[in-house]
């Protein structure tokens, strides 16, 4: 940054009392700096200060999930392995070079607007937000095959106990034989259709989590579905790792490994969509500056909230980048 | 800036031969109106807003104490024959005490009140860094307060008058909102649509606090002033500062943590919740995570407080200063690494065990380094016991009664037998009211002067604050040996034998009362008819002293600059003016720097 800038940085305008009687905001100062700071250096510093310190938070905030993660991966390495390849590779890839597409174009804007370019920045800006929003399109392409493949969150989940299957002249899945559908073995649709024989005749009550269902494993681990030799905690399964290079298949697992697998896909759309809901976020305060910048409002002296939402959108974008191998690419 | 050449503040040029500011325009005078409070900038009104919420929430929490004491007078059910009645009663009571105490009070109390008021003053700057942010926070903690406060509220009152309030479920859980019981399967599924509303108010109450840690780290990186390194901020900052780091960090932990919560509870994802694949101690761990920190989000301003008001009316220099500096700082850190003691029962493993049993060890001696310090700096000193110091020897000691109990606890063969039991609540009321109460109060008096320009009455104060550590001693003594002898918390029935202990202390709490009714009439009397307060009615040194009281809107015209915060003696007390000069030539000679000429 050249001295000029950095000398004639501002900040926000972060005060202001619009009930002081005296009130005036600028008294000889430069326009955009409010009247508690010393200097426009000051403000922009504890801008940025404030704006990483936000961000710190926001990575603990994440870190309980990647935290919960780790605990079920660590717990059920087979369940991970077998359950991820129900999700698409190729436009997890996609969109990933998406977001880190979009994080460049970020970083231009700034430039850009540090230069003054008002037009550079409208149009890094608007390639940012067609980033976002491609990125939103392919999640939602993505969660709409988990729904109608029924690898949905919670209940509607086909491999939760507590899944309510749609009604059994449907195929296997719900009517849709989907790719992933397909390239299931014959083992697990034998389960499935297992499955839905328990369910179908929906002798559950339509709540499913409501006060009537007792669930017979609620409390302490049923020790038959344990086997007896390997002596281990509650909540803990042993490893049934395959030999290496074998995929694991659904019925290798035991029971109760087969029981868990829907906790994979609870994880990742709380994941996904926690991630999810910051994009959309960060769209809006990109669609913020956007029209401020449209209207002239940034430029060497002041253009410090275009920096703060890159720094957002960065950070944004580093989420997904731990998200999408840990959710997509597991071995 | 006005005509007049605007005075230079701090050890430049002492307070008293400023042009006092045109009469009446203080921080409190200088706009009229309801509105003009409620979307106040000022860090100052802004400060003092919370103290009325945040004492509000007190009063509240206080009247279920109360509630929660009558109910133990007798071993079967007091108010209410029907057992089954009083127990959800007591249980539902138990919880909006808990979580309105830890939540809406000890946690917001010292640095969204004192923290606020008087920040950016001893900065010497205008305001804090994100004036519109403060705001934010704010109403992020009234929302989230109202929010949660009805829910829980609601609940008791719609059980015991037959209201129907529209969404008071109540809550039973138990301010740790732990599963299975939090996610509603079994008995409890009645209670858990509480669940849902109470964690969105925590949600938005977790941001309240995380917005104010922002804005204390920007402002203190940020604002000090010349004459200010890191070195010579005054203690209360670097508590604060340390608070800040553990809001920061911890704060979003519980958030997810009720998020998860929250899916779990209402698109039935399994996290938490046995009953659909989760770990009920994964819930214990997270919980504690931001927990055990927090516990040092309401301990470490105080200290903080204390710090200030031991020095301060001990007219001695604080000893020490660099350990109590970095010992706030150790104690941010280590807070996060602790929190396994309190499962040393859940099941986790005994290497899990022995390890967070060694590391709450460690945590204690930070603590005990304050102390050592505090008891220093009195030491020889020339003590006033005003009744800001008088509430902080009280800290003192009931912090040292509160740390130690602490230190059993993480004993783990003497854990497992007191684990669950009135130990625990006697423990953690000797550091949640013994210390973290008295050292609010002590803040508050320390600078009710500042904050409204009048004086307390030194002998009712006193007398509050005596009445108020007999009360609590009384209440909180006799539950260390009940719990040591067996006695489980939370429950609302016990066996006969236990009854004396439980008479006692419900005396005692009653005796509480009494002090903090007098504590709170003695303060409203001063705000009424106190004696006028002049700028520096200690003769402290820290740069809210050099502002007058209460301050005008902008607390400094001009950025001031810093000396030694605790050069005490560079205040001389005058008697024929009766009040305290600055002596200018020392304290420039002590913090070694030569008055800066001021152009604006
Ligand atoms: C200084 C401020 C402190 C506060 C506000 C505080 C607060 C608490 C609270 C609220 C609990 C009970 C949790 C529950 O069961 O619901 C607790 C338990 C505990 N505290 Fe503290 N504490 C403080 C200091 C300490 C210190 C200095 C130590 C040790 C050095 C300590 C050790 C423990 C231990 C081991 C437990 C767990 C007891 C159990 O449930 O088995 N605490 N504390
Ligand atoms: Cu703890």
């Amino acid at each position: 940054m050249s001295d000029l800038v950095s000398k004639q940085q501002a900040a926000v305008t972060l005060a202001g009392d619009p009930f002081s009687p005296t009130r005036d905001p600028h008294h000889g100062h430069p326009p955009h700096l409010a009247h508690h700071f010393e200097t426009p250096e000051q403000q922009y510093s504890s801008a940025k200060v404030g704006m990483w310190v936000f961000l710190a938070t926001e990575l603990l905030m994440f870190g309980g999930l990647f935290c919960a993660y780790s605990v079920y991966r660590h717990n059920h390495p087979e369940v991970f392995e077998f359950a991820h390849h129900y999700l698409d590779r190729s436009l997890g890839a996609i969109n990933t070079i998406v977001l880190i597409t979009s994080s460049l174009t970020m970083a231009w804007g700034v430039r850009c607007a540090q230069l003054g370019q008002r037009r550079g920045l409208v149009l890094c800006l608007v390639l940012t937000l067609i980033g976002g929003a491609g990125f939103m399109t392919i999640k939602t392409i993505e969660y709409h095959h988990k729904y109608v493949e029924h690898v949905w969150f919670g209940a509607g989940n086909r491999y939760s106990k507590h899944y309510q299957g749609p009604s059994i002249n449907e195929g296997p899945f719900g009517g849709h034989q989907s790719e992933s559908a397909l390239r299931m073995t014959e083992g697990e649709r034998q389960e499935a259709a297992a499955d839905k024989e328990m369910m179908a005749p929906t002798t559950q009550p339509t709540e499913s989590f409501g006060p009537a269902f007792v669930d017979p494993n609620a409390g302490t681990p049923d020790e038959s579905k344990i086997k007896p030799t390997q002596v281990i905690p509650a909540g803990l399964s042993t490893r049934v790792r395959p030999e290496v290079g074998e995929e694991v298949r659904y019925e290798d697992l035991p029971q109760f490994e087969k029981d868990r697998v829907s906790t994979f896909f609870n994880i990742y759309f709380l994941m996904t969509g926690l991630h999810g809901i910051h994009v959309l976020v960060g769209m809006g305060l990109i669609t913020w500056i956007l029209v401020r910048g449209a209207r002239g409002a940034f430029g060497p002296l002041y253009y410090t909230p275009v920096d703060l939402v890159g720094l957002y959108w960065h950070l944004v974008d580093l989420i997904w980048i731990f998200l999408f191998p840990l959710l997509y690419l597991i071995h | 800036m006005s005509a007049i050449t605007p005075p230079a503040h701090g050890i430049g040029l002492p307070v008293e031969r400023e042009p006092s500011p045109p009469r009446g325009d203080n921080y409190l005078t200088h706009s009229r109106g309801i509105l003009s409070w409620l979307f106040s900038l000022d860090h100052k009104r802004i400060g003092i807003m919370y103290l009325v919420g945040v004492l509000t929430a007190f009063l509240i929490g206080g009247i279920f104490a109360l509630l929660l004491r009558t109910e133990l007078l007798t071993p079967g059910p007091t108010f209410n024959s029907n057992k089954a009645e009083a127990w959800t009663f007591y249980n539902h009571c138990f919880t909006l005490h808990g979580a309105v105490m830890v939540f809406l009070f000890v946690i917001p109390a010292i640095p969204a009140v004192l923290g606020n008021f008087v920040l950016p003053i001893m900065l010497g700057a205008k305001d804090v860094a994100f004036p519109r942010l403060n705001l934010g926070s704010f109403w992020c903690w009234i929302g989230g307060a109202i929010f949660f406060t009805y829910v829980l509220l609601g609940g008791i009152l719609n059980a015991s008058f037959g209201w129907h309030l529209p969404g008071g479920y109540g809550l039973d859980t138990g301010w740790t909102f732990y599963t299975p019981y939090s996610t509603g399967q079994g008995p409890h599924a009645h209670s858990t649509d509480g669940t849902i509303a109470a964690l969105l108010g925590v949600f938005i109450l977790g941001f309240s606090s995380i917005l104010t840690g922002v804005n204390f780290i920007a402002s203190i990186h940020m604002l000090r002033p010349k004459g200010m390194g890191w070195f010579r901020m005054p203690l209360m900052l670097w508590a604060l500062y340390a608070t800040s780091v553990i809001q920061i960090l911890a704060t979003p932990v519980l958030a997810i943590t009720g998020l998860l919560l929250l899916a779990e509870r209402v698109i039935g994802v399994g996290i938490f919740d046995p009953a659909i694949g989760g770990d009920p101690v994964l819930y214990q761990h997270f919980f504690w995570f931001y927990s055990h920190p927090a516990v040092y989000i309401m301990i470490l301003p105080a200290m903080g407080v204390i710090s200030e008001v031991i020095s301060t009316h001990s007219r001695k220099h604080v000893f020490g200063y660099n350990f109590i500096a970095y010992s706030s700082i150790a104690i941010a850190l280590l807070s996060f690494l602790v929190w396994g003691h309190h499962m040393f029962v859940s099941g986790q493993s005994p290497l899990a065990n022995a390890i967070f049993s060694l590391l709450t060890f460690s945590v204690a001696v930070p603590s005990a380094i304050k102390v050592f310090n505090w008891v220093s700096t009195m030491y020889r000193g020339d003590i006033r016991f005003t009744t800001a110091m008088v509430c902080a020897m009280c800290f003192i000691v009931m912090f040292t009664f509160g740390g130690l109990t602490g230190l059993f606890l993480g004993a783990l063969s003497n854990n497992i037998h007191v684990t669950g039991t009135y130990f625990i609540v006697a423990h953690f009321h000797y550091v949640m009211v013994g210390s973290v109460l008295f050292a609010f109060l002590a803040g508050l008096y320390h600078w009710w002067p500042k904050m409204f320009g009048r004086m307390t009455d030194l002998a009712w104060g006193n007398a509050g604050a005596l009445t108020l550590l007999v009360g609590f001693n009384l209440t909180f003594m006799p539950q260390f040996i009940m719990g040591a002898k067996g006695m489980p918390r939370r429950y609302a029935t016990y066996p006969v034998e236990f009854q004396g202990y439980h008479v006692v202390s419900t005396i005692g709490a009653y005796v509480m009362a009494i002090g903090l009714f007098t504590i709170a009439f003695n303060l409203l009397h001063a705000l009424l008819k106190g004696e006028k307060a002049p700028a520096n009615p200690w003769g402290a040194n820290t740069l809210e002293w050099h502002c007058p009281s209460p301050p005008p809107h902008d607390n400094f015209p001009v950025e001031p600059v810093a000396g030694d915060p605790y050069d005490l003696k560079s205040w001389q007390w005058d008697e024929a003016t009766k009040q305290w000069v600055l002596d200018e030539q020392r304290a420039r000679t002590v913090a070694g720097t030569e008055p800066t000429v001021h152009h604006h």
